[in-house]
C-alpha cells in the first residue's frame, strides 16, 4: 500500500497525513472529531463548508471538506456556522412577485454583481446570475437555477453586499413550489377518494389476509410496463 | 487518468478488464439456481453469515440475534451514573419533546405545533443533518388513476416478505397522498409536467409508477424546506445536543429526556408531557465492517434509549445493504451507484476482468457475489487506501447503447465521477457493497405509540411496516406518515397527562441486568458519534 504523505496545516499547525485524503478525513486522520463541520460526507448538506489557500497563492479557496482533496502545503480551516439572516414568513399568506422577496431581504438590490459568489459556489451554481434574476422578480428562474444549491453558505461567506444568497433562494423555490407550478389534477381527486372512504374496504380486507392468501395475490398482481 | 490517482495494480487490471471485454460482451452469464442462491446468501451475505450477528442476552429482546455493532452498544452500560444523576431542577419543560433533527422529527414538530401545544425539537448536529438529506430516487404516493393504495399496499408486503406490520403498512400507503398534498402546500418543487401532472416511475419492486421525485435530490428538497418552515413557525430548536438517556417517571411514562451538550460537556434535563424520538438509523455502526450511505450521525442512539426504557425491537437481524457502493475513489466511498448502471448493460467483473455474477439477481444476491469475489476467492481490486472492490464495467453502456447514453441516462453519476478525474464512459469504476437501511427498529402502533406510555418513535429507529425489506421510495413516505401521526397523537395526549416524580430507575434496572447476564464492560452507550481518529481511509 502506498505510505506517500503530505503535509497540511490545519488553522496553523502542521500534520502529516496520506496523499489522498479528503480534507474531512485528514483531520480526522490528524486527530480531529468532528461536532461541527461534517454531515452527510457525501456532498449533500452543506455542513463542511471550508476555507483554504494553497502554497504560492495568496488567494483563499472554499470548498466543501467532504469533496475537495488535501494538496501538500495547504492551509486550512472549516467555517461551521455562520450566523446569517434568515427572514421568516408564513408561506401560505405570500404572492410570489418581487415585492415579497424585497420584504423579506431588502439587501437584495444591494447586489454589486461582482461574481464572487459564482466563483466560490461548490456546486458551480451561477450565483450571480441566480441573484439577476431576483432582481428582476423572476421567481421561475430563481427556483430553476438554484436547485441544486446545499446551502453551505460559503456564497454568503465571502459576499462583499452582505446578501445571504442561499436564503433568498430558498424563499424563491418555496414561493413557486407553491404557487407557480400548476396542482396535480389527479391528486387532487385520489384525496377526495381518500376522504369518501372509497379505499377502506378493500384495505381492511387486505389487512385482515393470511400469508397465503396475500403471497397469491401480490403473485397475481399486474405490473405496468 | 493519472489525475484520478489509481494505483499501478489498479491500472494493470482496468487493461486486462478492456481486454475481455470485446469478449464478454456476448458473453451471458447464467442466472443463479434456486440452491446456488441460497448458499451464496448464507456463506456471504452478511445477514446470514453468522459471524456477523449473536444473540441479545438481556432485556425484552433477549435470545434475538442481531449484529455484533448494535449488540455491542445495547449491551452497554448508561453514560449516565443513576445513582448519583440529579434530574431535577428541570433545565427546560415543554409539552412534547422531539429528539432528532431530521424529517421524521422536523414533521413531527411541525405537526405537534400546528396542534397548538409546546414544542421543544433538540438534535445531536445541524437541524436537517439526517439521511433525509441525502435520499435522492424518490417518494411513494398511490395518486394515479391506475394505481390505489391497495396496490401500494401489496408492494409494501411483498417487498418486506410479507412480515411487514398490517396495520402500519395500512397507515402507510392511506396517508401517502395527504403527505404529497402537505410537501406542495409548503412549496417543494416536485418534478412535473406543465400541467401539474406528477412524472411518477418505477422503483424496484413497485408494480405502478408511482415513485414521485424532485429532480435528483428529492430528499434535499423535503429536508430543507421543513428546516425552513421549522425556522419560519419560531419552533424552539437546540442543536448539538443529543439525548443521551430517557427519563421516566415513577409510574413508568416517560416524561423527558437527559441531553448532552456536546460542545461544553454538561448535562441539561428536559421534562416533556410526551417524547417523540426521531434519531434515525444505525449506518455509522458500519455492521459488519460495511462503508456505508448514511449521514455521520446515524448511530442507533433511539434504539439504546428507548430499548433501556423497555420499548421492544423487531427486525433487526436484516440490514439493507446495496450492492453497487462506491469503492473508488476514497473521496466517495460508499456512496450509491444507481442499479440503472446495471439496468443499461454494464457487467460486474474481477480483477482478472471475469465474469462472476449475473448482474441483475436481486440485491442481496450481488451483494453477496461480490464479497465472496472479494473476500473467498481473493479476486477483489485493492485501492491505494486498501479497500477492496469488483469493477462495474460502465463503458459497456456507451458501446451497447451507442456514444453518449451515460452522459444522457445518469448526468449526475457522470458528473460525481469526472468531479475525481474519472470518466465513466472510459474506465471501469469499482464498487463494493455498501450498508444503506436499518429494516427494523422499534416496535410502534399506527400513532407511532410504543409500549413505554408517553414514548413515541418514528422514521428509521422504528421497526415494523417494512418487514425485513425496504422499497425504494418508502422510507421519505415513512418519516413523514408516522413523524405527522406521532406528531398529531402526542399533542393531543397532553392535555390529560399528570407526571409523577422523575426518575433513571429504568436505567439503575437495566445495569442490573447487565450484572446478573455476566455481562461486565466499560462500554457506554449511546455511541453519538463514530470513531474515526487516525483512520483517515476506508470508512466513508
Amino acid at each position: 500500500m502506498a505510505t506517500e504523505t503530505v503535509n497540511v496545516y490545519i488553522m496553523g499547525k502542521r500534520y502529516t497525513v496520506p496523499a489522498g485524503l479528503t480534507i474531512m478525513k485528514a483531520m480526522e486522520y490528524a486527530g480531529y472529531r468532528f461536532i461541527r463541520g461534517c454531515g452527510c460526507r457525501g456532498g449533500f448538506c452543506g455542513a463542511c463548508g471550508t476555507v483554504y489557500r494553497l502554497p504560492g497563492d495568496y488567494r483563499l479557496k472554499v470548498g466543501l471538506a467532504c469533496q475537495t482533496v488535501v494538496v501538500d502545503g495547504m492551509h486550512l480551516t472549516q467555517i461551521p456556522f455562520f450566523p446569517a439572516n434568515k427572514a421568516t414568513y408564513d408561506i401560505s399568506e405570500l404572492q410570489p412577485t418581487l415585492g415579497v422577496l424585497l420584504a423579506h431581504y431588502p439587501e437584495l438590490s444591494r447586489c454589486l454583481g461582482c461574481n464572487t459568489c459564482t466563483k466560490v459556489c461548490p456546486q458551480e451554481l451561477e450565483v450571480m446570475d441566480i441573484m439577476a434574476a431576483a432582481m428582476r422578480g423572476d421567481i421561475e428562474k430563481v427556483a430553476n437555477m438554484s436547485f441544486d444549491c446545499l446551502m453551505c453558505g460559503l456564497c454568503a461567506a465571502r459576499c462583499p453586499a452582505e446578501i445571504v444568497q442561499y436564503n433568498i433562494f430558498i424563499l424563491a423555490r418555496r414561493l413557486y413550489g407553491r404557487y407557480l407550478v400548476p396542482e396535480a389534477e389527479h391528486l387532487r381527486q385520489r384525496l377526495a377518494e381518500i376522504e369518501e372512504g372509497r379505499f377502506d374496504q378493500e384495505l381492511d380486507r387486505l389487512t385482515a389476509l393470511d400469508r397465503e392468501s396475500l403471497v397469491a395475490l401480490y403473485n397475481a398482481r399486474d405490473i405496468e410496463p | 487518468m493519472a489525475d484520478a490517482g489509481y494505483s499501478q495494480s489498479m491500472l494493470e487490471s482496468m487493461r486486462i478488464v478492456e481486454q475481455t471485454r470485446p469478449r464478454r460482451m456476448e458473453e451471458a452469464f447464467p442466472r443463479l439456481e434456486p440452491e446456488e442462491k441460497q448458499q451464496l446468501l448464507e456463506q456471504f451475505h452478511p445477514d446470514y453469515r453468522k459471524d456477523t450477528t449473536r444473540q441479545l442476552r438481556v432485556g425484552p429482546n433477549a435470545g434475538d440475534r442481531m449484529p455484533h455493532e448494535l449488540v455491542d452498544l445495547l449491551e452497554a452500560r448508561s453514560r449516565l451514573d443513576p445513582e448519583s444523576f440529579q434530574i431535577e431542577p428541570w433545565d427546560y419543560q415543554t409539552d412534547v419533546l422531539v429528539i432528532g433533527g431530521g424529517g421524521a422529527g422536523s414533521s413531527a414538530a411541525l405537526t405537534a405545533a400546528e396542534a397548538g401545544v409546546r414544542v421543544l425539537l433538540v438534535t445531536k448536529l445541524r437541524l436537517g443533518d439526517a439521511n433525509t438529506m441525502m435520499a435522492q430516487g424518490g417518494i411513494q404516493a398511490a395518486d394515479k388513476p391506475n394505481d390505489s393504495p391497495a396496490i401500494h399496499y401489496l408492494d409494501v408486503m411483498g417487498g418486506g416478505g410479507f412480515v411487514n406490520d398490517p396495520v402500519l403498512v395500512r397507515a402507510l400507503v392511506r396517508d401517502a397522498p395527504f403527505i404529497i398534498r402537505w410537501l406542495e402546500e409548503l412549496g417543494c418543487m416536485f418534478t412535473k409536467e406543465p400541467d401539474g401532472t406528477m412524472i411518477t416511475i418505477h422503483g424496484g419492486g413497485t408494480s405502478r409508477k408511482r415513485m414521485h421525485f424532485a429532480r435528483d435530490y428529492t430528499g434535499a428538497e423535503i429536508m430543507r424546506t421543513l428546516r425552513d418552515e421549522v425556522r419560519n413557525r419560531g419552533l424552539e430548536v437546540i442543536e448539538y445536543s443529543p439525548a443521551v438517556e430517557l427519563v421516566l417517571d415513577d409510574a413508568g411514562r416517560c416524561c423527558g429526556a437527559v441531553l448532552w451538550n456536546l460542545e461544553t460537556g454538561e448535562y441539561l434535563t428536559v421534562q416533556a408531557k410526551a417524547v417523540i424520538l426521531a434519531t434515525g438509523g444505525f449506518g455509522r455502526l458500519h455492521v459488519a465492517g460495511f462503508p456505508t450511505t448514511n449521514h455521520y450521525g446515524a448511530t442507533a442512539d433511539g434504539l439504546v434509549m428507548a430499548y433501556r426504557a423497555g420499548a421492544s425491537l423487531r427486525f433487526l437481524e436484516s440490514t439493507q445493504f446495496h450492492p453497487t457502493g462506491v469503492a473508488y475513489p476514497e473521496q466517495i466511498v460508499g456512496l450509491l451507484v444507481t442499479e440503472k448502471v446495471r439496468g443499461l448493460g454494464a457487467q460486474l467483473v474481477n480483477a482478472r476482468g471475469e465474469q462472476f455474477v449475473y448482474p441483475l439477481e436481486t440485491r442481496d444476491a450481488v451483494s453477496a457475489a461480490i464479497i465472496r469475489e472479494c473476500t473467498h476467492r481473493g479476486l477483489g481490486v485493492t485501492t491505494p487506501t486498501g479497500m477492496q472492490g469488483v469493477w462495474l464495467d460502465s463503458p459497456m453502456i456507451d458501446l451497447i447503447h451507442g456514444e453518449g447514453t451515460i452522459q444522457r441516462e445518469l448526468p449526475a453519476m457522470y458528473r460525481q465521477y469526472q468531479r475525481f478525474g474519472i470518466d465513466m464512459s472510459k474506465h471501469p469504476i469499482l464498487v463494493y457493497p455498501t450498508l444503506h437501511y436499518q429494516n427494523g427498529g422499534v416496535r410502534i402502533d399506527e400513532y407511532g405509540r410504543t409500549e413505554v406510555p408517553g414514548l413515541y418513535v418514528a422514521g428509521e429507529t422504528s421497526g415494523g411496516v417494512h418487514g425485513r425489506n425496504r422499497l425504494m421510495g418508502n422510507s421519505l413516505l415513512d418519516i413523514l406518515v408516522f413523524g405527522r401521526r406521532a406528531g398529531r397523537a402526542a399533542a393531543e395526549e397532553v392535555g390529560s397527562v399528570r407526571l409523577g416524580k422523575p426518575t433513571l430507575e429504568h436505567v439503575r434496572a437495566y445495569h442490573r441486568l447487565l450484572d446478573e447476564a455476566g455481562i461486565e464492560t466499560d462500554r457506554v452507550s449511546p455511541m453519538l458519534l463514530p470513531d474515526y481518529l487516525g483512520k483517515g481511509a476506508r470508512r466513508s
